[in-house]
């Protein structure tokens, strides 16, 4: 499999000349737990990478006798597409945990429509932080566990929601990240979730 | 993964791409899609000779960043530039949200039915 998906054109894929309407999914996690996995699997484009840098000027420390210095922070992060139909698009992007990505945070990802918290459960905490930042900034998630193959404990969905201290309202779902249909499953689940919310919120019967 | 120039260590090349701008125009999103209205003309500088390009077909901003492998910010300010121009026009994403900042159901129901389609 992977040899035939790695020779891909290099021109990408255009979309259909209607596509008017681009949304947003954000996949965050820790290093090494498959959100550029993910992001493959599901994409019907291989996977770009792209960056984002903010300069500030440098703090008191690192300022040598007049010379003014600045510091660049750089963001990057991976990201792939699924046409919907003819006029929707839907991006995904494979972005850092770490807490340099969160500053930027509004400024890259206001208005997505909501997001993946993918966690290896040999490494729960590194998805703490994560979902923090996602409740301060009000961003709907969905929590999907990649179920590696040397998952030999096998923590079930319950005991992974009490360590991750996790509301019952969050959604939680296995996945194998490998796995185009897993993925899409885990995307359905999101929006699901999504729709649920927005239809109590419209106040329907 | 692809580089960008500033991973190469060049920043000062950004900064002469961009004219010696460092403020980006947010009114582009990730992805807001961007269709070319014109072709390129002899004299353009190559950045927005190569936008112009590639969005022959709309593209997310995100896109063409990815493929002329500059940070965001520059590509915004590029865009920017065209879109004063008339060179290029922008479909911006969908902000119709209720008040909680959720998407409107008829929005959602297509998306899943697109998700359930692949």
């Amino acid at each position: 499999m992977g040899s035939a998906t790695s020779e891909l054109p290099a021109r990408r894929t255009p979309l259909a000349d209607d596509a008017e309407t681009g949304l947003k999914i954000v996949v965050v996690g820790g290093f090494g737990v498959g959100k550029t996995t993910l992001v493959r699997s599901v994409s019907e484009i291989r996977p770009l990478n792209t960056e984002e840098v903010m300069t500030q000027a440098g703090a008191g420390i690192d300022e040598t006798a007049g010379v003014e210095r600045k510091t660049t922070t750089t963001v990057a992060f991976d990201f792939g597409r699924i046409s919907l139909n003819e006029r929707m698009v839907l991006y995904l992007f494979g972005a850092p945990g770490q807490e340099r990505f969160w500053f930027l945070w509004d400024r890259l990802f206001s208005g997505t429509l909501g997001a993946v918290v993918l966690v290896d459960t040999r490494r729960m905490q590194d998805s703490w932080y994560a979902i923090d930042r996602l409740e301060h900034h009000n961003t709907p998630f969905v929590v999907a566990v990649n179920r590696f193959d040397d998952d030999t404990d096998r923590f079930t969905l319950e005991e992974i929601r009490q360590a991750l201290a996790l509301g019952e309202h969050v959604p939680m779902i296995d996945c194998d990240a490998r796995v185009r249909s897993s993925c899409k499953d885990v995307l359905v689940s999101l929006v699901d979730h999504l729709y649920t919310m927005a239809l109590a919120q419209e106040g329907t019967p | 993964m692809t580089r960008g120039p500033v991973d190469i260590g060049d920043p000062d090349r950004l900064y002469m791409v961009t004219g010696g701008r460092t403020d980006a125009d947010d009114a582009f999103d990730l992805v807001t899609l961007i269709v070319s209205e014109c072709e390129p003309t002899a004299g353009m500088q190559s950045e927005h000779v190569r936008i112009l390009e590639i969005c022959r077909h709309p593209t997310a901003l995100v896109e063409v960043a990815a493929e002329l492998k500059l940070p965001i910010t520059v590509v915004r300010i590029l865009l920017g530039d065209l879109h004063d121009m008339g060179q290029i026009s922008a479909r911006h994403p969908r902000a119709a949200r209720s008040v909680a900042g959720l998407p409107e159901t008829a929005l959602l129901q297509e998306v899943l039915h697109g998700l359930r389609n692949l």
